[in-house]
């Protein structure tokens, strides 16, 4: 019993100590992805001239603004709105590594349990950030 | 209304302040108002409005979480074991988004409202103590403690399918609608699992960001994400829940949160109206 508890505690100190580290990777995948985002934000309003986008009506996005390897492109071939695009790419990959980072977590806890749970979710978000069979479109 | 881009993207930004300021303070989330602000107030298809929404979730809950984890109330193992069923129920959600008619989703989306908005206003109390042990709970080692007033406080984790069960539900939501379904989640977790109010909502917010993340890809396969929307929109939203994070401890929130259900109960109200007369 004793043995059992000192277990638990030891488990609690090294979860909470894991637990900062992710806080602190959660925090910082957003202030990056945000700061993208609001440099694209600013490119993006300086060079519009014109009026607003209708979105009243949804025709929903070209190709180069759906796809995270067009997305690249069109950020790296000065168009602002790939950009922005990219800053949210960043910000949808920020949860994405806490899954990540967590299973190396539990590995390192030598709690496979959890180690093949962590995967499970990690396959799931990997499986519908790429499988292009979940989208309406082609 | 015609407005050219840069007063579009500042009124929307602080549109989504205010949205993100009182969700925080509120413990709602900014997610909730947002997609009734586009929708009825700007006129933004719905579709448009829940892939900045989503994005603005995951914003919030993953900006937020290093200050929850801080405060050690978080069950990750929970948390974890959970977001099997959030993600799946995820993809569910945002595949079903793209066959369901826009006045289909504004009708759902303002039932879930209207049960947040009642949500908030209830009272929690610990009541889950001395509760015995769950074979599921234990075999996962879901069981956890937390910091109290008296020291750290042991709890059992019941009832693992029905919480399971649920927390497809919140997922679902949360891929149909663009919101992050804290209160379903919270509702799974305090109400079915009798984990503690506390560990619930902190355990819950954590959980929100991979749940969102799920079904973002979809989102933005679909072409639901539009940058020139989502820009003003995740940044007015973070900034605003940051700005009430740092408020919150000194606030009084009581009033505020019954304000605030007000209007989203008005605003869910609005919602299953346009939606019904088929003009979202």
């Amino acid at each position: 019993m004793v043995a059992g508890s000192g277990k638990a505690a030891a488990r609690a100190a090294s979860d909470k100590a894991f637990e900062m580290l992710l806080g602190r990777l959660l925090r910082s995948g957003v202030i990056l992805a945000a700061a993208v985002v609001f440099v694209g934000g600013v490119w993006y309003l300086v060079q519009s001239k014109s009026e607003v986008e209708n979105y009243k009506i949804f025709r929903g996005e070209p190709a180069e603004l759906t796809h995270a390897a067009q997305i690249v492109r069109q950020a790296g071939s000065s168009n602002p709105l790939g950009l922005i695009q990219l800053g949210l790419l960043l910000l949808i990959a920020t949860p994405v590594a806490r899954v990540v980072f967590s299973v190396a977590g539990f590995a390192i806890e030598r709690d496979w349990m959890y180690v093949v749970i962590t995967l499970l979710v990690l396959l799931t978000l990997l499986y519908s950030l790429a499988s292009s069979s979940l989208a309406a479109r082609p | 209304m015609h407005l050219n881009a840069l007063a579009f993207s500042l009124v929307v930004a602080l549109g989504s302040f205010v949205a993100g300021f009182l969700g925080s303070l509120t413990g709602l989330g900014g997610g909730v108002v947002i997609v009734p602000l586009l929708t009825l107030l700007f006129g933004v298809d719905v579709r448009y409005a829940i892939g900045a929404s989503l994005v603005s979730v995951i914003a919030t809950s993953s900006g937020a979480a290093a200050a929850y984890l801080r405060e050690g109330y978080s069950n990750m193992r929970v948390g974890m074991f959970l977001e099997i069923a959030t993600t799946v129920g995820a993809i569910s959600g945002a595949v079903l988004a793209a066959h369901l008619s826009t006045s289909v989703i504004a009708i759902v989306f303002g039932l879930v409202l209207l049960y947040s908005a009642y949500s908030s206003t209830q009272i929690h109390e610990e009541m889950h103590r001395g509760l015995p042990p769950d074979q599921f709970a234990t075999l996962l080692k879901l069981d956890g403690s937390y910091p109290t007033p008296n020291g750290l406080e042991t709890y059992h984790v019941r009832h693992v399918p029905l919480g399971f069960g649920l927390m497809y539900v919140a997922g679902v939501l949360s891929g149909l609608l663009g919101i992050g379904s804290g209160a379903v989640k919270v509702l799974a977790m305090d109400q079915a699992m009798k984990i503690p109010f506390k560990v619930s909502t902190t355990t819950s917010n954590f959980m929100i960001g991979v749940t969102a993340a799920a079904s973002a890809g979809i989102y933005l396969r679909n072409g639901y994400i539009d940058p020139a929307l989502a820009m003003p929109v995740m940044l007015g939203v973070l900034l605003g829940a940051l700005t009430g994070a740092r408020v919150l401890p000194g606030a009084k929130v009581r009033t505020l949160r019954i304000v605030f259900g007000v209007v989203i109960a008005a605003l869910a109200v609005e919602m299953i109206f346009q939606g019904v007369k088929g003009r979202l």
